[in-house]
């Protein structure tokens, strides 16, 4: 089939149709194979997205490139101070934080209850930052919904996380229950280590549901250490941001090599993202493909019946074709050439408007929504790959119609007898 | 060069049968211009279909050039055709999406000629049948004689051995038909062979002989010169 003189034939004749074809008819062909491919990428790439905006949430706001934790021992990082010296002295550092964090517990409503009242308290994590280190890290004050942000010098002043404010919380967890009538200003009593303490609510934060700012109750570092009796500098995590296009990876192993991991978990971001969420990802780009293979099969159909339509009113011509001498293999793989060039010029208009517009817009500004601000994943070996399988189908699509006319009677073809 | 033996062709539609020739005894010799004629349902294009490895025949043997042509496989049909045979139809069947340069010029592609090797050779074809200017044109751009004239310079450009014709002037004007058979006379007389079906008494008497079927059946068989 796939001998020279086939192919050079095939593509002389799928050469001359296509150029004589109407343009409309041609543009639609090749709309309906943009359309697929788009849906065969974005589809798939805005659900990876989200989950993508999940994990871009916790690199943002909680784990930076690499995050240094403490040993699951101790709680905190030995000799805090001297790892923070050495990350910081990295050239390829650009944006450092340290974090106490520790378990505790809010209450709130506590001067208004009645003493039968069961108390309007919650479980919570409360972290002690520098103010102006954290948002410099991770633009906290940016997640400030109502309030204001920490500032330097604050005391007996908390932000709280979404999910401790019932009027933002997403429902009851276990442990977990929503503050009511918690506005700014409002005094809440937070207990940690044993020691309680009154403080004023200054912020509240609000962030998606799977945040990791939503069960956090933030505070001043030193005033949480104060609570915890703790003398020393030491903290519990460093989050590091490095500059754009350093090795993660080796950045973690020059840490590990250099001590550090005697006294403290060294992770990448990719280490260090909850367990699950690679599982999410696979999950949801399973569901993506799905969808998209739906697409794929519409635009397989698609295909099949413009070839079929197109060559069952060319009957005539392709018996003409095979009265005069030319080929079966030659006149399939001239609707095959035609069938590749609707996928190719589809795929590459598609595969323009993915990294010419949609990638770079969406990456600039997200999709909001009500889980994580979703991004556009679409690696280019991916792409690729779902172009190639695109093109293939659509080749496939187109050649099967016309080897059914093409295996037609050559004499049935030219009198147009069935 | 062609020798036919008791061919039949039966054509089934459902229960019904028809028999369309009936047993057909036919030959020409190399270099011979026949007419095929008869009244409609005779069997003529039906002849003329079989004996150009159009359709298979229910029974019967084809011979070319001594070979039993019935008995080819599907390719070796397919390179007869492309060789050995001339077509020309009577709705003169070119490919509207071709040029007349563009027709000719296809069959040459297939036996693997380089494309301007092939357009050359097209040229010098359509030339031969007068439609030098007429290159690029597309067949809804010209007269149902010079489609004709295109279709003839197709059929005989790569020098068939064989060149059938199916009614070649039964959709052409007097003047275009003229045109049309001055050219066979043309190749017959620089030693063609040319078998055509036609009802033109008038255009089957420029032949060599003259075969006339009815019910499928060959009833008469004589030279004309």
């Amino acid at each position: 089939m796939f001998s020279p003189v086939n192919i050079r034939v095939g593509f002389y004749l799928a050469l001359r149709q296509l150029r004589r074809t109407s343009v409309w008819t041609t543009s639609l062909i090749v709309f309906v194979m943009l359309l697929t491919f788009l849906n065969l990428v974005v589809v798939t790439g805005i659900l990876v997205g989200i989950v993508e905006g999940i994990s871009n949430q916790y690199r943002q706001m909680e784990t930076g490139d690499l995050y240094v934790t403490a040993l699951d021992t101790k709680d905190y990082i030995e000799n805090s101070q001297q790892v923070l010296a050495f990350v910081r002295a990295l050239p390829e550092t650009k944006r450092v934080t340290a974090r106490s964090s520790t378990g505790g517990r809010i209450e709130a409503n506590y001067l208004t209850r009645d003493l039968n009242e069961k108390p309007n308290e919650t479980a919570a994590t409360v972290t002690g930052i520098d103010s102006v280190a954290e948002n410099a890290f991770s633009g906290l004050s940016g997640e400030i919904g109502e309030g204001q942000y920490l500032a330097p010098g604050d005391y007996d002043a908390v932000l709280l996380g979404s999910q401790f404010v019932d009027r933002y919380s997403f429902g009851e967890m276990p442990g977990l229950t929503p503050l009511t009538n918690v506005y700014p200003g409002t005094k809440i009593r937070l207990t940690v280590n044993g020691a309680t303490r009154e403080m004023t609510v200054k912020g509240i934060i609000v962030s998606k549901a799977n945040s990791p700012l939503a069960l956090k109750v933030f505070m001043p570092g030193g005033q949480l250490r104060q609570l915890l009796g703790r003398t020393d500098q030491n903290v519990s995590e460093i989050a590091v941001r490095l500059a754009p296009g350093a090795d993660r990876a080796a950045l973690r192993d020059l840490l590990v090599r250099s001590g550090i991991a005697e006294n403290a978990k060294v992770r990448t971001f990719e280490d260090s993202i909850p367990n699950g969420i690679a599982e999410v990802t696979g999950t949801f780009a399973a569901i993506g493909n799905a969808i998209s293979s739906i697409g794929l099969v519409v635009a397989a159909i698609t295909i099949f019946i413009v070839i079929f339509i197109n060559a069952i009113t060319r009957r005539k011509f392709i018996g003409i074709l095979k009265g005069i001498g030319i080929s079966g293999a030659a006149i399939e793989l001239s609707y095959m050439f035609q069938s590749f060039f609707y996928a190719f010029m589809g795929a590459g208009a598609g595969f323009a408007i993915l990294y010419g517009f949609l990638v770079p817009y969406i990456s600039a500004h997200p999709i909001a929504l009500p889980i994580s601000n979703a991004v556009l994943v679409a690696p280019l070996s991916s792409t690729v790959f779902r172009i190639l399988i695109l093109v293939v189908t659509t080749i496939v699509a187109g050649y099967l119609p016309a080897r059914m006319i093409v295996r037609k009677n050559t004499l049935d073809s030219i009198l147009g007898r069935n | 060069m062609i020798d036919v033996k008791a061919l039949v062709k039966t054509f089934k539609d459902g229960p019904i049968e028809t028999r369309v020739l009936r047993g057909i005894d036919f030959s020409a010799r190399d270099g011979e211009f026949v007419a095929v004629m008869g009244r409609s349902g005779a069997g003529k294009s039906t002849l003329l279909y079989q004996m150009s490895l159009l359709d298979e025949p229910t029974s019967g043997e084809i011979r070319i050039n001594g070979k039993e042509a019935h008995l080819l496989s599907e390719h070796e049909k397919m390179l007869f055709r492309l060789t050995k045979f001339g077509y020309v139809f009577q709705d003169y069947a070119l490919l509207p999406e071709l040029t007349a340069l563009e027709n000719v010029a296809l069959p040459f592609l297939m036996q693997g000629a380089p494309r301007a090797a092939a357009q050359e050779k097209a040229a010098v074809a359509l030339a031969r049948v007068g439609l030098t200017g007429r290159l690029g044109n597309l067949p809804s751009q010209l007269s149902g004689g010079e489609q004709q004239r295109v279709s003839v310079s197709r059929a005989i450009a790569h020098k068939p051995d064989i060149l059938f014709a199916d009614e070649p002037t039964a959709n052409l004007d007097r003047e275009s038909s003229a045109r049309v058979i001055n050219i066979f006379n043309e190749l017959h007389l620089a030693g063609q062979t040319i078998i055509m079906v036609t009802h033109e008494d008038e255009y089957a008497r420029i032949t060599d002989r003259i075969v006339t079927l009815d019910d499928g059946r060959v009833i008469s068989d004589v030279p004309v010169r």
